[in-house]
């Protein structure tokens, strides 16, 4: 298990599961943070599952938006998945808003997601 | 008891101090009882603005400012934010949910912003930004 300031990575089978930490994924620093943990996580594990558990998350701003796609773009380019799950009602609204549902593969329970990979 | 809460205020292009404002804005509006969802969208839109006049406007330049103007009360929270910037057009935005810009890691804050606010306004210039959420009422 790796267990940072913000997330916390925990392997399950063949799939990582980065559980996040913050109430709040609004601030910059804090987004710049997570942001670098994930991507040093990709380097060093290519081809990875990655399952983004976002229940402990209550608001999150168009830059952590941000931060998913440049995740997403980089652990495809490593042949990975990331796959995202329990996600709150208020906070699913903006992935449809912004049509980002249809971007990235969310599933409601964590049971479910992990036996998607 | 407070009918309501106004002020005016100039901060650097300073995350931290941009937060302390945001924080007396909400804790204005929980005074007024405003439901969850609201506070949700207030504390989102603020973010946005906020993140788009010290990022995006003054380009996180210690120099610059950011005024910002609030009005809080039983019915509604007003909120004027100015930087100093060059400003942009709205026109110039592209829409993020179009597949051309989808995958594009930039550009939701507005569509965010246009989703969640009774009112938003630009003015000419494009570096202030006028937005109004009413108590309880949704977004048409």
């Amino acid at each position: 298990m790796i267990h940072g300031p913000n997330i916390e990575i925990v392997r399950q089978n063949d799939v990582n599961v980065v559980n996040l930490l913050n109430e709040e994924i609004l601030d910059e620093a804090i987004i710049a943070e997570i942001t670098d943990s994930l991507f040093a996580f990709v380097v060093e594990n290519p081809a990875a599952n990655i399952l983004l558990n976002f229940s402990k998350v209550k608001h999150l701003s168009s830059s952590a938006l941000g931060m998913l796609i440049r995740l997403n773009k980089h652990i495809s380019e490593t042949k990975g998945n990331l796959k995202l799950c329990s996600i709150a009602p208020s906070l699913l609204e903006i992935f449809v808003i912004t049509r980002l549902n249809n971007v990235f593969e969310i599933y409601e329970q964590q049971t479910e997601a992990l036996t998607s990979f | 008891m407070a009918t309501n809460f106004f002020a005016e205020i100039q901060i650097p292009s300073d995350y931290q101090q941009a937060k302390k404002v945001e924080d007396d804005i909400l804790h204005a509006a929980m005074h007024f009882d405003y439901p969850d969802q609201d506070i949700f969208a207030i504390r989102l839109c603020l973010e946005e603005a906020l993140t788009n006049a010290i990022r995006h406007g003054n380009g996180m330049d210690d120099n610059k400012k950011v005024d910002i103007r609030y009005y809080v009360d039983s019915k509604r929270v007003e909120i004027d934010i100015i930087d100093q910037g060059n400003g942009f057009k709205l026109e110039d935005v592209p829409d993020p949910r179009e597949m051309d810009n989808i995958d594009q890691p930039n550009g939701r804050g507005i569509l965010l912003m246009k989703s969640y606010l009774n009112v938003i306004e630009y003015n000419k210039k494009g570096n202030g930004i006028h937005m109004v959420k009413y108590k309880d009422k949704a977004v048409e």
